[in-house]
């Protein structure tokens, strides 16, 4: 049971088996993790645009705090977040926690300055390029920031996929809001962690696999999106 | 080779200037005694001159003379510290109303039809008249092969060619042109001229800085030379080119170094 290559067999025999609990923890990872992003990008893409483009008071220290809040300790948000849920915190009363919700809450807090930066940046470079054409043409602040959107799209993109990378690698949040209940909360990275203290190798090794192939995915993504942009011209 | 676009037809009507009636007009366009610093230096230095309808004026003078600031102001861009920008009675232009095409064209991330359509959204065109108006731009520019194509991988010329037809989106009264053959072959500069030359048939004043003599002689009938933030001659162009009065413009003209 614990001999290495006899669990990497197994592993395998999962992936390939299409084993329905093996299947239930990767759609739930997968579920958790598309939500939250998906979230972020409609919180903090219009965030970051707006940050990039106002000129308000205060709003120095808020790109200060957001690009702090981009290096945010999973375990601390999920620490957080657990207070907020539990039973005699604020939000007690819903019942989330130890639910998906709970997870997607969690993972939205950590992605959501991650895709507000690196938006901002994007946006904040193309408005020096543009901001005298679209004041030329009498562009409104909805006009602009729909524009430098629209053109920043192929950066947008890979801010959702770095926010997709880390929310899909992270166990310490949805570790402590999720607990890793079987059928219900179980994720990917809290079971590897799990089964592999339990010695169960062969679970947690098939689930490293597929975490393995989707991070080489996204990276392929990243490239993909940039290669995309160059031929294009729109570099 | 850039394609040449002088068999195209002439500027239809829903691309000339179009007529705002908003009861205070917009002419004449003028700077009123204008100065402006900035790093503890002055630029612009009691700048004056007004425009009328109708007609090209060609703005001269050496590089740093304040003219690509001339033009931002009177595209309400920047304003002045002293004096005033004034467009007809009011104190903001209209919108729509003055067009300005930057030296080096800013280009969307966008097709070159997609710059185009940008434009004409953004100046109101309800979007069932914008693909007319679309076409009727590309022909004028001569762009219609690459509509499709990323703007940003244009040439030169087309590049050029694209933020002059781009800049027709709101059918502007006035349009400012800032060196727009600046660094473009001979017959690229051709399209251009011709282009221009279009333009202020269809009844679009033109307000044009160059360095090209023979650009400001073959398109303006006015030219205002600056010199160090202000204008110091403002002449019928056949004049001021052949016979320059102000020393500034004759060092300039006879390519002097101006100090
Ligand atoms: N934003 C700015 N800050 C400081 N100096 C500027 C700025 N914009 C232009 N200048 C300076 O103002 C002078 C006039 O600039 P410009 O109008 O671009 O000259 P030109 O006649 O060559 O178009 C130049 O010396 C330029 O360096
Ligand atoms: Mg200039």
């Amino acid at each position: 049971m614990n001999d290495g290559a006899s669990a990497f067999a197994t592993a395998l025999a999962l992936i390939v088996s299409g084993d329905p609990e093996f299947l239930g923890i990767v759609g739930l990872s997968l579920g958790v993790t598309l939500t939250a992003v998906l979230i972020s990008c409609v919180v903090g893409m219009p965030l970051g645009a707006l940050l990039a483009v106002a000129r308000f008071p205060g709003r120095g220290a808020l790109v200060v705090a957001f690009n702090a809040l981009m290096g945010l300790p999973p375990v601390v948000v999920g620490l957080l977040v657990y207070l907020a849920l539990s039973r005699s915190g604020p939000l007690g009363a819903l019942g989330l926690l130890y639910t998906p919700a709970a997870m997607v809450i969690a993972q939205t807090i950590l992605v959501t300055p991650i895709v507000a930066a690196l938006t901002r940046q994007a946006v904040a470079d193309l408005n020096a390029e543009y901001d005298e054409y679209l004041r030329a043409l009498g562009a409104d602040r909805v006009e602009t920031i729909g524009t430098l959107l629209w053109d920043a799209r192929f950066s947008l993109a890979t801010a959702a996929l770095a926010g997709f990378g880390r929310a899909s690698a992270e166990v310490g949040a949805v570790m402590i809001v999720g607990g890793n209940i079987a059928h219900v909360t179980r994720v990917m990275t809290t079971t590897i962690a799990l089964e592999t203290s339990r010695g169960e190798l062969a679970l947690a090794l098939g689930l490293g696999i597929v975490l393995l192939a989707i991070s080489l995915g996204v990276n392929a993504a990243v490239m993909g999106v940039r290669t995309q942009a160059e031929r294009v011209g729109h570099a | 080779m850039e394609e040449r676009p002088d068999d195209r037809p002439d500027l239809p009507p829903h691309l000339r200037p179009e007529a705002r009636e908003d009861g205070r007009g917009l002419w004449p366009v003028r700077i009123e005694d204008a100065t402006l610093s900035a790093g503890g230096r002055r630029l612009l230095d009691g700048l004056s001159f007004a425009l009328p309808a109708g007609g090209v004026t060609a703005l001269m003078g050496p590089n740093g003379a304040g003219k690509s600031l001339a033009l931002r102001m009177l595209a309400g861009l920047i304003r002045p510290d002293s004096g005033a920008v004034r467009w007809g009675a009011g104190e903001t232009p209209i919108k729509g109303a003055v067009a300005l095409v930057f030296q080096r064209p800013v280009l969307l991330r966008r097709s070159t039809a997609g710059n185009i359509d940008h434009a004409l959204a953004i100046a109101g065109v309800p979007r069932r008249e914008r693909a007319a108006r679309r076409a009727g731009l590309l022909a004028l520019a001569g762009l219609e092969r690459l509509a499709d194509r990323p703007a940003r991988a244009l040439s030169g010329g087309e590049a050029q060619r694209l933020a002059l037809a781009r800049a027709l989106a709101a059918r502007p009264r006035l349009l400012l042109l800032d060196e727009p053959t600046a660094s473009l072959d001979p017959a690229a500069v051709a399209a251009i001229e011709d282009l221009a030359r279009r333009i202020v048939a269809g009844g679009a004043t033109v307000l044009l800085v160059t360095h090209d003599a023979g650009q400001a002689r073959r398109l303006a009938d006015r030219a205002l030379f600056m010199h160090a933030g202000r204008i110091v001659e403002d002449a019928p162009a056949a004049r001021l080119l052949a016979a320059p009065r102000s020393p500034q413009a004759q060092a300039y003209l006879a390519g002097r170094l101006l100090v």
